[in-house]
């Protein structure tokens, strides 16, 4: 069975159509590339995965592990292992990284019929983790991503992908606003935590960061539609010769 | 347990109205006639056992107050009060004087343990880690005044206080056996003829606290009063008085909670502070009466007077307040910065859910030279509520060098809610420093998706968000309150969005 199957996807937002009937099928294990230019609709996608309110599903069907995702509230696709890496991940003064990590920890543990963990094991593992990963523990204790760079705010994320454990990470647009130091530690990241269980769906404008993250498959997405799949080279093929030859396909 | 899923636990186990505590306590009781004439306010005197100066003071105030109209500046909406149609007193029927826990009605004793109140001396607060090589027990100990309806019950803790010199007990009790400090202080900080409100609670105050810290003396505990209305139409008129001697400290806790009602219940509070030289006075307030049901019926009218009076030199007081209750809230604490290098604080969370209406501020009048305010409010309004800020900041003509910082953060919660801020600033000298920050905002969808995406349910979204905006005020409350006070604050939203 498929971890995610994306069929026929036919999405609506305020009587526009984004989606035209998307096909989309992801394994266990595997990292996939979605490439496309601005207005494609990659980001409308990861969204609706995930069960941002706003869209419109008029057609199509979402399976995760079998399960009819698109039934479930978007908290609930959390608990069951959807992870969506954000664009531009939101500042929550006054609430530190710790306690929103160890609360949406619990919450999705609990959500699973499992124990919550106490404040020392949930301790332990969140310096594990960040150790791991080379995070600072002061940015533990500072309000959730208040003042943080580009940079932080996405190893912030990848932060939370290590906890949280997900079999399914989205990563939308993980490279826009950071300089490529930045990008570098962000896809190291990424790459520590890919495993033979856990696919990622790299949503991405620029070639660039599949250097660092190196996808299985390769799909260019033009105008609501997955207009072309291939291997990683065809990432290369696209940087040279652009997406214009999509653009009416 | 994070405080946060164990508010949403709590959540799930309260009813529709969304009120815990809207239970009735079934005891007899002894009530005055209905309406309010000097017959009305004879028979409180005359219940309390009070001295003729008292019901004189009484009187006065009652002459006064049928000279005074109701005040309508506030931006709050109600349906007029008919003053003769409440009930002025009613106290449970005592079988006779009660001297220790053991005396007072089982009805009562389960009625505050429903309320989760430790009137028990046995209940030393648990779970609050003592910071090492500073575990001071006493520091931890809270001494509980209760007043049952309009009478305190019981007073705990005592012994402890008398052996620190310090007076803790029923205010009605305070005029009989002190009444050389009741008749030197009460009036001194809000007169008979204040306002409306004040004028009336003067002539028909049932009962309340009384404190009084001797010189030099650090209060032991803090001290505790737990309000609760019962009788039906009852207005509850709840008098405080509480006096820091030259270079004392005391931290004083009020928690009010109140069964619900399908009619509005009136009440009308005063409370004044006296801080001499050197003295330092804490008030901490977590109001969460009933705020009406889902309709915008029933519900608490809260119109209270609340007001300290830094009368010495280097003298402090600070108020914190955590309301999250009541239908309307007319209620502005506030500091009269009389002696040279005082300093007010006002630290306000103020929630108005539902059709909740709220006007709730400070006042701090600068009089001494080198006197010093600090007020950080953070409204919150969401479902059809009105939550306004107002608040006078003042500096008089000889108070040079006096500072005022003052900062208003509104949070809105949904589009049918309203937030407003009307500060008043007079400066009458050019020494005088003031700054105002004001900011309103939105929880925005995205801030919510975020949270959600990482697993918490809307509700648990909005509280974690809404607690992050009140986190300075919180760090203001003593340990064990600001607990409560946060889960109040996720309990009171539930059902704000979506």
């Amino acid at each position: 069975m498929a971890l995610l199957e994306v069929k026929d996807l036919k999405v609506r937002v305020e009587e526009r159509e984004i989606l035209h009937g998307l096909t989309l099928t992801v394994n266990e294990g595997e990292i996939h590339a979605i490439m496309g230019p601005n207005g494609s609709g990659k980001s409308t996608l990861s969204h609706v995965i995930a069960g941002k309110p706003g869209y419109e599903v008029t057609d199509g069907q979402i399976l995760f592990m079998g399960e009819d995702l698109l039934e479930m509230a978007p908290e609930e696709r959390a608990a069951k292992g959807v992870f969506l890496a954000f664009q531009y991940p939101v500042e929550i003064p006054g609430v530190t990284t710790m306690n929103f990590l160890r609360t949406a920890l619990n919450a999705q543990r609990k959500a699973r019929g499992e124990t919550e963990l106490m404040v020392p094991d949930f301790l332990k593992k969140v310096r594990e983790v960040s150790k791991s990963l080379n995070i600072p523990q002061d940015m533990l204790k500072r309000g959730v991503n208040v003042g943080f760079s580009g940079g932080e705010k996405k190893r912030n994320e990848v932060l939370q992908m290590a906890l949280f454990e997900p079999s399914l990470c989205i990563l939308d647009e993980m490279d826009s606003g950071l300089d490529i130091d930045a990008l570098r530690i962000a896809a190291d990241g990424v790459n520590a935590l890919h495993s033979p269980k856990r696919a990622m769906v790299v949503i991405t404008h620029y070639q660039r960061l599949l250097n660092y993250i190196v996808p299985d498959f390769v799909h260019v997405m033009s105008k609501g539609r997955v207009v072309k799949s291939g291997a990683k080279d065809l990432a290369l093929e696209l940087e040279e010769s652009g997406y214009a030859q999509y653009e009416d396909a | 347990m994070p405080a946060v899923q164990e508010t949403v636990e709590r959540v799930k186990r309260i009813d529709v109205d969304q009120y815990r505590y809207g239970f009735e306590t079934l005891i007899e009781s002894d009530k005055a006639p209905k309406g309010l004439s000097e017959e009305t306010v004879k028979f409180i005197s005359e219940k309390k056992n009070e001295p003729a100066w008292m019901l004189q003071w009484r009187l006065e105030a009652y002459r006064r107050w049928l000279t005074m109209t109701e005040p309508t500046w506030a931006r709050v909406d109600y349906p007029k009060i008919d003053f003769q149609d409440l009930y002025y007193y009613a106290a449970p029927k005592p079988k006779k004087t009660v001297s220790s826990l053991d005396e007072i009605d089982p009805e009562i004793l389960k009625t505050y343990e429903k309320l989760g109140i430790p009137l028990r001396e046995v209940a030393m607060l648990e779970g609050v880690e003592p910071k090492p090589g500073e575990e001071d027990p006493a520091r931890r100990k809270i001494a509980v005044d209760a007043v049952f309806d309009s009478v305190s019950v019981a007073t705990t803790f005592k012994a402890e206080l008398k052996k620190a010199g310090v007076i803790f007990m029923p205010i009605s009790e305070a005029i009989r056996e002190h009444p050389e400090l009741v008749q030197k202080y009460l009036g001194s900080v809000v007169p008979t003829s204040d306002n409306f409100y004040a004028t009336l609670n003067s002539a028909v105050f049932s009962d309340g606290s009384f404190v009084y810290v001797p010189p030099g003396v650090r209060c032991p505990m803090e001290l505790s009063t737990y309000f609760r209305i019962n009788e039906r139409n009852t207005g509850q008129f709840e008098r405080t008085l509480i006096i820091a001697d030259k270079g004392s400290y005391v931290s004083y806790l009020e928690g009010c909670t109140a069964p619900q009602r399908d009619e509005n219940q009136l009440h009308a509070a005063v409370v004044e502070l006296v801080a001499h030289d050197d003295a330092e006075i804490k008030y901490s307030t977590v109001q969460n009466w009933y705020p009406g049901n889902s309709e915008g019926k029933g519900g608490i009218y809260n119109f209270v007077t609340k007001r300290g009076d830094c009368r010495g030199d280097r003298s402090k007081i600070s108020w914190t307040q955590v309301e999250t209750g009541s239908a309307i809230t007319w209620k502005y604490p506030s500091c009269i910065l009389r002696g040279d290098n005082s300093s007010g604080e006002f630290y306000s969370i103020a929630i108005s859910n539902g059709f909740q209406q709220v006007d709730s501020g400070t006042k701090m009048i600068h009089l001494g030279k080198n006197t010093s305010s600090r007020i950080i409010s953070k409204g919150i309004a969401a479902g059809k509520s009105q939550n306004t800020y107002r608040g006078l900041v003042t500096a008089h003509r000889k108070a040079t060098g006096a500072r005022n910082f003052t900062a208003c953060d509104s949070l809105l919660i949904g589009d049918k809610c309203g937030a407003h801020t009307v500060p008043y600033i007079e400066a009458k000298n050019s020494s005088a420093t003031f700054e105002h920050e004001a900011t309103t905002s939105k929880i925005s969808e995205d801030v919510l998706f975020y949270c959600i995406q990482r697993g918490l349910s809307q509700e648990e979204a909005v509280g974690l968000v809404v607690n992050g905006f009140v986190k300075d005020v919180l760090q203001q409350l003593p340990m064990e309150f600001a607990v409560e006070a946060q889960k109040l604050i996720s309990i009171s939203l539930e059902g704000s969005v979506g």
